[in-house]
C-alpha cells in the first residue's frame, strides 16, 4: 500500500500501523515513526498547533517525496498520515510507515520521509503557547538533516 | 477577479485567510502585486519579503509572471513542515 492521508481526524498510530502491516504481506521490515505535539518550546508552554496546508501542492510534494523514496530503496508500501487544523499537546501529528525486504531501506526511507516533511512539506505551523502564538518557520537543523540526502549516496 | 488566499503569518497581517479581489489594471505581474498588497495592507513589508513565494493556480511562479483574471494566488511564507 502506498497512501498519503491528510486530515482533521485524530491518527490512531495502533490501528494505522496495523492496516499497514496487512497491506504488505511480502515485507520483512516495517518501520513506522509518530510525531506528537510537545508541551515545551524553548521555555514556553505549547497548549496546542495550528496547521495549515494548501491542498493540492500539499499533496503533490509529499507524492513526490515518496516517489523519490520508492526509487531510493526497495519499498513494498509507504503509508504518511498528517494532520491538519487545531492539535493538542500530546495528540499525534503526523504518522509515517516505510515497509521493505529488509530493515536498512525501511529505516532510511522513514527518516528520507520525516525530513521531507519537517522541512519542505507545504505546511504552516502556529504554535498556541502560554505567552501568545506564534509561526514556526523550519530551523537550520531541519535544513541540515533535509540535506543529508543530497550529498550521500545510499546503497 | 483573483482569489486571494494567506497562508501563516500573512493571515495574520490581513485578518483573513482569503478574500477575492479584483486586481487594478496596472497590477499585471506578480511583482506588482506585492507592491499593491503592501498599498492594501499597511506597508507592514509582509508582501515584499522575498521568502514570501507566491503560486498562481498550484504553481509557485517567478516576479515576472503574468497574472491573468481569475488566477488563484496563494502568498506563501517559508513552510514550517509539520
Amino acid at each position: 500500500m502506498t497512501g498519503i492521508v491528510i486530515s482533521t481526524d485524530p491518527i490512531n498510530t495502533a490501528e494505522s500501523l496495523r492496516e499497514f502491516e496487512m497491506s504488505v504481506p511480502e515485507a520483512g521490515a516495517i518501520v513506522s515513526f509518530s510525531g506528537q505535539v510537545r508541551p515545551k518550546a524553548g521555555d514556553s508552554s505549547v497548549k496546542a498547533l495550528h496547521l495549515q496546508a494548501y491542498p493540492p501542492m500539499t499533496d503533490q510534494g509529499i507524492s513526490g517525496a515518496v516517489e523519490e523514496a520508492s526509487r531510493r530503496w526497495p519499498l513494498e508500501g509507504v503509508l504518511v498520515r498528517h494532520r491538519v487544523g487545531d492539535i493538542t499537546v500530546g495528540e499525534v501529528i503526523v504518522f509515517v510507515a516505510a515497509a521493505s525486504a529488509h530493515r536498512r531501506a525501511a529505516f532510511e526511507a522513514a527518516d528520507f520521509l520525516m525530513d521531507y516533511l519537517k522541512t519542505n512539506a507545504v505546511f504552516w505551523k502556529k504554535e498556541v503557547r502560554d505567552t501568545g502564538e506564534v509561526w514556526i518557520e523550519p530551523r537550520a537543523e531541519d535544513y541540515e538533516d533535509q540535506a543529508r540526502w543530497t550529498t550521500q549516496e545510499t546503497n | 477577479m483573483a482569489d486571494l488566499i494567506y497562508f501563516g503569518r500573512l493571515g495574520d497581517v490581513t485578518g483573513k485567510m482569503s478574500e477575492r479581489a479584483s486586481l487594478p489594471e496596472d497590477v499585471m505581474t506578480v511583482m506588482a502585486l506585492r507592491s499593491w498588497m503592501e498599498s492594501r495592507y499597511e506597508n507592514t513589508g509582509a508582501f515584499q519579503d522575498r521568502t514570501v513565494r507566491i503560486a498562481v493556480n498550484n504553481a509557485i511562479v517567478p516576479e515576472t509572471f503574468k497574472l491573468s483574471d481569475g488566477d488563484e494566488i496563494a502568498f506563501m511564507p517559508p513552510v514550517g513542515g509539520g
